[in-house]
């Protein structure tokens, strides 16, 4: 590997950003394609898949065989609002390998006895959100039912362009949010992009099983592609 | 990726930046249930030292040696190691799977 090449590659995962490097096992021959640059490369197809899976590996092509190394920065989840479902939310993401980070400005809520295990920041989305590297590998969660909390943290969540971005509440409470956020200047197509009701629907009643339900949604719009995502 | 594979390739850079001769294995295929998954990265250097894992100890004796070489020639070895056989039984290891690891020269 060129040490240019090497270069580049832990510079961009220093950046979060997504980065494959294609090596021709016979010769040897390597080159690097950025996350951004992946749609205009030979092998699109395969490095789109294979960044999405997070997984590397090698691959037949017409030019011989090629290992596709992977880098897909660590996903991270960030919650707005200390809640009930947080509690359980916050170590189910951790077990499957998520940075969550939980924010809340009410610290009744936002207590580390409540979370033992998940960083806590007791601040406004407005104060807490900039610093936490909000990206396109974050999963955003809305779930404090205030809309003084949740508008402003899913609006820095569509700003950021977060892979899934949920929003707790019934489609009367989600209308009026999408009514306010509309009003705050927010395109028809961002609003679509939030989900609520939040979770796939597995009919989930305790704030368990809705946490376990959100889960389940973020693992499908982060290893479907969306259309299938979609359909489901 | 876990985050000490971060580390390996800051490493590997770093090494070369200060001057060593340095390689990079990477696990590029394996068969049956192989220690360490495929992308896992060693990285090497011109007197022995290493740093990760490609098997979780169980063959990175033979893949340094074969990094001196490389990093000597300057051209990439695909290694094959069967980490059923009685060498990885000897030292503990009884996952029975079967691993390839590509060995490249950093520079």
């Amino acid at each position: 590997m060129k040490l240019e090449i090497l270069n580049t590659l832990n510079a961009e995962r220093a950046a979060r950003r997504a980065v494959a490097v294609v090596t021709d096992i016979a010769s040897g021959e390597q080159r690097l394609v950025k996350a951004a640059d992946v749609a205009k490369d030979p092998l699109a197809d395969l490095l789109e898949k294979r960044l999405r899976m997070a997984k590397s590996g090698m691959e037949e092509t017409p030019k011989g065989n090629v290992f596709l190394t992977i880098h897909v920065p660590s996903p991270q989840l960030v919650i707005a609002g200390a809640v009930h479902i947080s509690q359980v939310l916050g170590p189910i993401a951790k077990l499957l390998d998520y940075d969550v980070t939980i924010v809340d400005p009410r610290t009744a809520f936002a207590s580390a006895e409540r979370f033992p295990d998940v960083k806590v920041v007791a601040e406004w989305p407005d104060v807490a959100l900039p610093s936490l590297n909000v990206d396109h590998y974050t999963a955003f969660v809305a779930v404090t039912h205030d809309p003084k909390i949740d508008d402003p943290a899913l609006i820095h969540a569509l700003e950021r362009d977060c892979f899934y971005i949920g929003a707790l509440g019934s489609r009367k409470t989600h209308g009026r949010r999408l009514e306010r956020l509309k009003a705050a200047g927010i395109r028809d197509d961002q609003l679509a992009r939030i989900h609520a009701p939040i979770g796939l629907n597995i009919g989930a009643v305790s704030p368990a099983e809705i946490a376990v339900s959100i889960m389940a949604e973020i693992t499908q719009r982060l290893r479907q592609k969306a259309d299938k995502a979609e359909a489901a | 990726m876990l985050s000490r594979d971060e580390d390996i390739l800051k490493a590997a850079e770093d090494w070369r930046k200060a001057g060593r001769g340095v390689a990079l294995a990477t696990v590029v295929e394996t068969w049956g249930s192989a220690p360490r998954p495929v992308g896992s990265n060693l990285v090497i250097d011109n007197e022995g030292n290493f740093l990760g894992s490609v098997s979780g100890g169980c063959v990175e004796g033979a893949v340094v040696t074969e990094a001196i070489d490389v990093i000597d020639s300057g051209k990439p070895k695909m290694l094959e190691f069967g980490v059923a056989d009685e060498q990885a039984w000897n030292v503990g290891l009884s996952c029975g799977g079967t691993i390839r690891v590509y060995v490249e020269k950093v520079g």
